[in-house]
């Protein structure tokens, strides 16, 4: 089963091309077979030359970061993207998330709409869609958002799956906070799952993990490669009976906390955060062995979900970019709460001086749009706030 | 007399000639690494040159750049403004309208993609600042999804046009208007950093000697050549247009575009005027770049010497600033030293970390990394005010005031006007400085019900 990605803006397309190459040199060690097969069928297609393709769409308001991205896929020799499967622009979004969505979306919808239908129809069985996008921007986010929303229209049935990265804190976008807000509460009505980077976390990563004195925008794009990879891989579900499971996107996260009963606060606040579901992914030696049991401690779960329903775990005996032994953890829980609720409350107390506000109604965005969308934020900080 | 006019009439198409001369010698420099063919070449069938003398765009034409350009790219008068700013933009304005709004058309049409007009003139003198002004309207008709983007000389105290208070205010009146941005660069402020830089090439101490070509007044042949009057001042703001418009000609990690410029700098549409300021103006040859050698350009790009306006940033508000980096340098090199900076800089209470940042891969030639800070900044309020009493003085007086209102379409309501819109401005700007070093309580947020 497949999964066709679409790259969008900068990061979205530099950090896409890091994931296509990281599985691609993943897969091509050793005799692995099965595993091998499963990975290229579900990232990348063969042309009629032999060449490997990745099933991606790359989409950017303006042209030199697709152009960097097709030549680097090309020069490592072992895969490239399709010749005709991008779509760019001159002129950019301007870091303006209503530039993105109310302009350049549906300026642009039916040409991109067309490049993604070529690449589902080029698929036996499609399993789904990831968009790879930051928030912080203004096509990432704005033309990702309708992008998306798209896909939802025209797929009703299918996965979507969207790999948001947030920015550092600190300014990278002033506008970042307004930009973030509306892509998440638009996302949390369309998206199966959201799957977040931070940068800050991945430059603490680089940091302190893997000692690296001088840390570039590769560095970082690199490590979210190399864990997206190590979740999307193939890997035994337990419910795939010994083969790899055909569906990578198929993160169930079908809870619904239930009506009417009585929630009580965490009286400790929390020392840790409560989680909704967890993924553990182990891949290389010894996964049949290894000790899982304290990711079924209910401690960790929300009351009114049981640690058998909650944790999730998969297996692949192939090593992962040649680690020994790796494990992966994807958690929906309260840790990212701390840094939405920070979003959030930097983002309105620039909204109370109405700041910048121009600038979005000058492309359709109006005031009310946007207390419509921190009124959705602050719904989802308050359900999660109540997890304990 | 007649060197200054031309001077003050000219800077705009003189400042442009040095840029399009120092633009082509970086993409030489990476001729086959920067995007030469696409990104350059759209660059100069852009460009459109205008000036009510000849001399100065002649001379453009008989130079090396002559070739650059061609004959539907300039307009030109024979008689010049007067430094009046009333026949720039009254008389010339309306002679001129068809044929400067054929020319943006035809020029228009050469882009794939119009994502910008980037204009430079001065203030001080008649046709930069009142024809200047009357294109930047026609533009904001023609073309008015299109960002304006407007580097403006400012006439310091000492200028020797005894109207250019005039010409300023009532050119302001227009950028505050019509303009999406402006950068205001002071030319006693360049006077200060060639001053400086010729002081530093004079002390010829081992170790301190300045590396050929690395200048930013130098164009070409460095610091040796016998240059002309005001080249190493125009140099300065070339390398300055230069900077903001790296990420458009070459690659990076963070681009950073014209149209991100204005959007992230501008918080309210009036507060538009952005003070540039660029690191380092020189290099010296002893070239290794240690960190401490990056962190010390960072910390540059805050001092008051490196700043293209008389103004102290870091003792008034900042609503934004940009950083715009060029050179191999990272993004942790740039995290470190928002982190060290920050504690030192005054923002805003809605925009304490109101950064936006840049990484373009190819620097300047002659230069290993260099830096473009643009904050917007309420340190533009005394340069505003200080221009105020010049006009108030003269206008008082009615001083020469007859020259201008017997030109056609101009009236005495223009000037008070104009004097009126840059009050009002100036108060805006106070009041966000009042707001400095108070601290603000967080807005109230929504409450959801349960």
């Amino acid at each position: 089963m497949s999964v066709v990605t679409v790259q969008l803006g900068q990061c979205g397309n530099q950090v896409g091309q890091e994931l296509f190459d990281v599985v691609c040199t993943d897969v091509r060690e050793g005799p692995r077979k099965t595993y091998s097969a499963a990975s290229c069928e579900r990232f990348f297609y063969q042309t009629t030359h032999g060449d490997l393709t990745a099933r991606a769409v790359l989409i950017d308001m303006e042209p030199k970061v697709i152009n960097q991205s097709m030549t680097k896929a090309a020069k490592s020799g072992r895969w490239k993207y399709g010749d005709t499967s991008h779509f760019s622009q001159k002129q950019g979004s301007g870091n303006n998330w209503a530039n993105g969505y109310c302009v350049h979306g549906p300026r642009h919808r039916e040409v991109v709409e067309e490049l993604v239908r070529r690449e589902v129809e080029r698929c036996d069985r499609l399993s789904g869609f990831m968009a790879m996008m930051s928030v912080a921007g203004g096509t990432g986010s704005g033309v990702g958002t309708y992008v998306t929303q798209c896909l939802r229209d025209i797929y009703p049935k299918s996965f979507i799956l969207n790999h948001l990265t947030w920015p550092y804190g600190t300014g990278e976008v002033i506008v970042q906070n307004y930009n973030s807000v509306l892509t998440l509460a638009h996302l949390y009505q369309l998206s199966d799952a959201i799957l977040v980077h931070e940068n800050d976390t991945v430059h603490r990563i680089c940091s302190q993990l893997l000692k690296i004195k001088h840390i570039s925008f590769s560095d970082v794009n690199r490590v979210i490669a190399h864990q997206l990879g190590s979740v999307l891989q193939p890997a035994l579900t337990a419910d795939s009976h010994g083969v790899y499971s055909r569906n990578p996107l198929g993160i169930d996260w079908q809870v619904r906390p239930p009506s009417g009963s009585e929630r009580t606060r965490s009286v400790t606040g929390g020392s840790f955060n409560a989680s909704v579901a967890n993924l553990l992914v182990l891949r290389g030696k010894d996964v049949y062995s290894a000790e899982t049991g304290g990711f079924e401690d209910p401690t960790l779960y929300t009351s009114w979900l049981s640690a058998e329903e909650a944790f999730n775990l998969w297996k692949s005996p192939v090593p992962f970019n040649k680690y020994e032994k790796s494990a992966t953890l994807v958690s929906n829980s309260q840790a990212l709460l701390k840094p939405l609720d920070n979003m959030v409350a930097k983002a309105w107390n620039m909204f109370a001086s109405r700041a910048y506000i121009h600038q979005y109604v000058k492309f359709g965005i109006s005031e009310e749009d946007f207390l419509d969308n921190f009124t959705s934020l602050e719904q989802v900080i308050s359900s999660y706030s109540e997890l304990c | 007399m007649r060197h200054f006019r031309h001077r003050f009439g000219q800077a705009g198409n003189q400042v442009g000639c040095r840029f399009w001369d120092l633009a082509l010698r970086e993409h030489a420099h990476v001729n086959k690494k920067g995007l030469y063919d696409e990104a350059l070449s759209s660059f100069f069938r852009n460009a459109v040159l205008v000036d009510m003398e000849e001399g100065v765009v002649n001379e453009i034409l008989q130079g090396p750049l002559g070739e650059v350009f061609d004959s539907t790219q300039l307009l030109t008068d024979v008689s010049g403004s007067g430094n009046n700013w009333a026949v720039g933009h009254m008389t010339y304005g309306l002679a001129y309208r068809e044929q400067i709004v054929d020319h943006l058309r035809k020029a228009a049409e050469h882009c794939d993609c119009l994502q910008c007009f980037f204009l430079i003139h001065s203030m001080g003198g008649g046709t930069g600042s009142g024809l200047g002004t009357r294109v930047l309207s026609l533009l904001e008709e023609e073309f008015p999804e299109v960002c304006r983007i407007v580097t403006s000389i400012y006439p310091s105290a000492e200028d020797d046009v005894i109207t250019s208070p005039y010409n300023s205010v009532l050119a302001m009146r227009e950028l505050t208007e019509h303009a999406d941005c402006v950068l205001p660069v002071e030319n006693q402020s360049l006077v200060d950093i060639v001053n400086k830089i010729k002081r530093m090439s004079h002390t010829g101490k081992p170790g301190s000697m300045i590396k050929r070509d690395s200048t930013i007044i130098s164009g070409q042949g460095g610091l040796t050549r016998a240059e002309k009057p005001f080249d190493d001042m125009n140099n300065i703001v070339a390398n300055l247009l230069l900077n903001i418009t790296s990420s458009a000609r070459f690659d990076g990690s963070l681009n950073m575009d014209l149209n991100e410029i204005a959007m992230n700098l501008v918080p309210f549409p009036r507060l538009h005027y952005l003070v540039p300021s660029l690191t380092p103006l020189y290099t010296l040859t002893d070239v290794s770049v240690p960190t401490r050698r990056l962190d010390q350009m960072f910390s540059d790009a805050f001092s008051k010497d490196h700043q293209l306006i008389r103004a102290d940033p870091k003792h008034s508000l900042y609503l934004a600033c940009a950083l715009m980096v060029r050179g191999q340098v990272q993004v942790s090199d740039l995290r470190r030293n928002i982190e060290r900076l920050k504690p030192s800089l005054p923002f805003v209470s809605w925009n304490q970390e109101g950064w936006k940042t840049g990484l373009c891969s190819v620097s300047p030639v002659g230069h290993s990394h260099s830096l473009l800070a643009l904050a917007n900044n309420t340190c533009v309020k005394p340069t505003f005010m200080e221009l105020r009493e010049r006009f108030t003085k003269l206008y008082r007086k009615k001083a020469h005031l007859h020259h201008y209102l017997h030109v056609d379409g101009m009236e005495q309501s223009c000037f008070s006007e104009a004097i009126s819109s840059l009050s009002s401005l100036i108060e805006e700007y106070h009041h966000l400085d009042a707001t400095k070093g108070k601290m603000m309580p967080d807005a109230p947020r929504l409450g959801i019900a349960r």
